[in-house]
């Protein structure tokens, strides 16, 4: 089947040297990181994790969010999905690759990180991060892989299949349950330690996942003689209106806890990322601009006159992605790391380099995710006829 | 291709043959592989022991900055501490910081001008229930069962820093560069770190080892005191029962090993 | 066969690139390492293990060592001889070693090791300039 991503139309061919392109330039950055130390980043004593941090944590949201595609065909039969199902499980592989890449762009030692499986530490819960992450990765390689390929032979796949699909479906929530656990556990960090944590990060993950996948179903509907269909955009996009309201929610109760309770240590971290502390305030326009997107999304997507306007509900779709992208991503770290555990604000600003590297780990998930989709597209429209 | 019962267990023979081959040859391998060490490793006589090490800072006598200074000096030197250009990029093992710093939450109102600037020593706690020790993947940084001790393995941290995350005191460094070039004057009796790894405070373990006390307990002209928690007749254990002693942030329920008289 | 010129030809190109290595340097074969002792080494007349021990396994032993000094906590090694050592790279096997381009770099340049133990450990180097 990978004969299907090699050839493909000049426009295919353009898209993917532009990525390429993109990816060999963060690449040279990261031979200057590899070489002088992650010393050429935004990072700092205080806030000693940051942007690549901020973009895994959002990115395994989005790989969760392939599971709202499975577990309504498998689970419970909802037959419309079974044709976009393959297209969840391609997106969730090209997310958890982007995932583990920007953990080994953020290393400060890659070259040692076969220690995590030489010195299986059970009670750290990067450990099992790491686990969970590659198993999933693994289940939707095999499971994509050996679907399409029934598919295109016109044949069921094989039953040993099925409790792999079963198992994925827990699965998924558990990598976005276990990276939550990474922040929530941590006795010093006043802001992430909230029972809702791991809740927000799956609403969050709910809403981003499916607005990407309307997205990309609307490009293939244009740029393909594939046809996702209009009822399986439709049912996304009703996921997405409940899992953004729910998202949201949750904020609101975060910032009703710490606001009623009038206790500092909980108010001061909010404080910082919406009204500023100690005279910083770098990240209140993006905080604000990160919710105003979100309500916006909200009420594109609640209302269905706007949500039934696919031209509408693309906007609505782009606006989530980048509110939810904000909102978990650097608001959620640096929100965390600031103010220090010794009450002190030292603001982080990703640097320059740090962006670029970041931009070609997402050029190589798109890259990816273009190759596994121009896969799956072209057998569908073989079997199509 | 014929897949017949003789296949398989012929492919099996040759398999089993080719297994052998690797233990056939290390037995006439030469005499240097096959010697069995019979090697013992133990402690130095003079080496000091606990069960936990802790210490005691009797914050009464710390006035100003410069009574710090000879202290925070003393374990850059001796450990190699780099002074980084970018402050963002610093390294601290053991440093001053303002009360509602060292002790934010507790930090009252109305204080005297003197407690408001007055500099308390902050460092590692090495707690006996640390949250870094969780969360390390590799086990890079461990508690040592020996001495109690919270100790970093720099030949296995990948960097990951998980732990600066998890400390509730901000008590750990990342080496964001290469720190050598910022290293005043080199002891080469110890080692110097390499960009990519965390480091913070040792407890001077390497001095320990050897039947000193830590440096900063040296110089400290009797303001620190340091001991074993667990010995009831330690100097430490009769100073937290004579004095009023704080701890950092000790609602966490880490149990840090450095108390504060106040 | 159809391409039978082309299958040949490339076969022939490939054999040639990979077999580079042997044929350009015919006779050009580096020589092994000599290595130059300090006074203080050729006094102790043996190392802490026998000298084949320590050729075949320093980096084993070096692993030992730091297991037990760092995660242990234990500094003094009793060789099978009864000898004792306090375990450390740069203050015990740089001290009779101290001429480490010399010594170990020799042979660590002929076989192209690149231990990045030095990148912490005080070599003989960074001691000239303390």
């Amino acid at each position: 089947m990978l004969e299907l991503a090699i050839k493909g139309s000049k426009k295919y061919y353009g898209w993917m040297t532009f990525l390429l392109v993109i990816v060999g330039i963060g690449f040279l950055v990261y031979l200057k990181q590899l070489d002088f130390g992650l010393g050429i980043t935004g990072l700092s004593r205080d806030t000693s994790w940051g942007f690549y941090i901020a973009n895994f944590t959002f990115l395994v949201g989005v790989a969760a969010g392939g599971v709202m595609v499975v577990l309504p065909y498998y689970l419970h039969d909802y037959k419309a999905f079974g044709k976009v199902t393959i297209l969840g499980e391609f997106l969730a592989i090209s997310s958890v690759v982007m995932c583990v890449t920007f953990i080994l762009v953020d290393l400060g030692q890659p070259m040692r990180i076969f220690n995590v499986f030489l010195y299986p530490t059970l009670h750290s819960v990067l450990f099992w991060d790491t686990i969970v992450l590659n198993g999933y990765l693994f289940l939707n390689l095999i499971i994509g892989w050996n679907v399409l390929e029934a598919e295109r032979n016109n044949v069921h796949y094989q039953p040993w299949l099925k409790p792999l699909i079963y198992l994925s479906i827990p699965w998924a929530v558990s990598i976005h349950t276990v990276t939550a656990y990474l922040y929530c556990g941590l006795p010093g960090r006043g802001f992430w330690m909230t029972a809702i944590l791991a809740p927000r990060f799956l609403s969050s993950a709910f809403a981003a996942g499916p607005a990407l996948l309307i997205l990309l179903c609307l490009i293939i509907r244009r740029v393909t003689h594939f046809d996702p269909g209009r009822e399986q955009i439709q049912s996304l996009a009703k996921i997405v209106a409940y899992a953004i309201c729910i998202n949201v929610f949750f904020f609101l109760c975060e910032v009703f806890v710490a606001f009623y309770s009038n206790i500092p240590e909980h108010m001061d971290h909010i404080k910082y990322l919406f009204i500023g502390l100690q005279g910083k305030n770098a990240y209140v326009p993006w905080m604000w601009a990160s919710f105003a997107l979100m309500f916006i999304g909200i009420i594109l997507t609640v209302n269905p006159f706007t949500r039934k306007n696919e031209g509408v509900l693309a906007v609505a779709c782009v606006v989530i992605f980048l509110g939810t992208w904000i909102d978990k991503g650097l608001g959620m770290i640096a929100g965390g790391f600031t103010p220090s555990p010794l009450h002190h604000v030292n603001e982080y600003i990703p640097s320059l380099p740090e962006i670029m590297i970041a931009l070609a780990v997402w050029a190589m998930g798109f890259l990816i995710l273009t190759a596994l989709f121009k896969i799956a597209v072209g057998v569908k429209e073989e079997v199509g006829g | 291709m014929d897949s017949s019962r003789r296949h398989v267990l012929q492919l099996l023979g040759l398999s089993s043959l080719a297994l052998a081959t690797r233990p056939v040859f290390n037995a006439f391998a030469v005499e240097g592989h096959a010697e069995k060490p019979q090697a013992i490793i133990k402690d130095s006589e003079n080496a000091l022991k606990a069960k936990q090490w802790a210490l005691v800072i009797d914050t009464r006598q710390f006035e100003s900055e410069e009574d710090l200074e000879p202290l925070v000096e003393v374990c850059n030197e001796v450990h190699n501490v780099p002074h980084l250009s970018q402050k963002r990029h610093e390294i601290k093992w053991i440093w001053g910081e303002h009360y509602h710093n060292a002790f934010p939450g507790k930090a009252g109102r109305f204080l005297s001008e003197e407690v408001e600037h007055k500099p308390f020593l902050v460092l590692c706690n090495h707690c006996e229930n640390p949250p870094c020790v969780r969360a390390c993947p590799t086990q890079a940084t461990f508690k040592r069962e020996s001495d109690g001790i919270v100790m970093m393995d720099f030949h296995r941290c990948i960097g990951c820093r998980f732990c600066m995350a998890a400390c509730p005191f901000g008590a750990r460094s990342f080496n964001f560069r290469d720190p050598r070039p910022f290293i005043k004057e080199i002891n080469d009796k110890f080692p110097t770190r390499m960009k990519g790894v965390v480091e913070k405070c040792n407890f001077c373990a390497e001095r320990l080892a050897e039947g000193q006390l830590p440096a900063c307990v040296e110089v400290s002209e009797g303001k620190l005191t340091f001991g074993d928690l667990y010995d009831p007749e330690s100097n430490v254990r009769e100073l937290i029962k004579t004095n009023f002693t704080i701890r950092r942030k000790q609602i966490l329920g880490t149990e840090p090993s450095v108390y504060y008289i106040v | 066969m159809k391409d039978k010129k082309f299958i040949i030809t490339g076969l022939i190109i490939f054999i040639v690139i990979t077999t580079f290595p042997f044929w350009y340097n015919r006779g050009k074969a580096a020589p092994a390492p000599e290595l130059q002792l300090t006074d203080k080494a050729k006094a102790a007349k043996v190392c802490v293990r026998s000298t084949e021990y320590m050729k075949a396994e320093h980096m084993q032993l070096l692993d030992v060592w730091r297991e037990a000094v760092v995660r242990e906590g234990e500094r003094i090694y009793v060789n099978p001889d009864g000898k004792e050592f306090n375990m450390s790279l740069s203050n015990t096997c740089l001290d009779c070693h101290s001429n480490k381009t010399e010594f170990c770099d020799r042979c660590h340049n002929y076989a192209s090791v690149r231990p990045y133990c030095w990148d912490c450990h005080i070599d003989d180097t960074l001691k000239e300039k303390s």
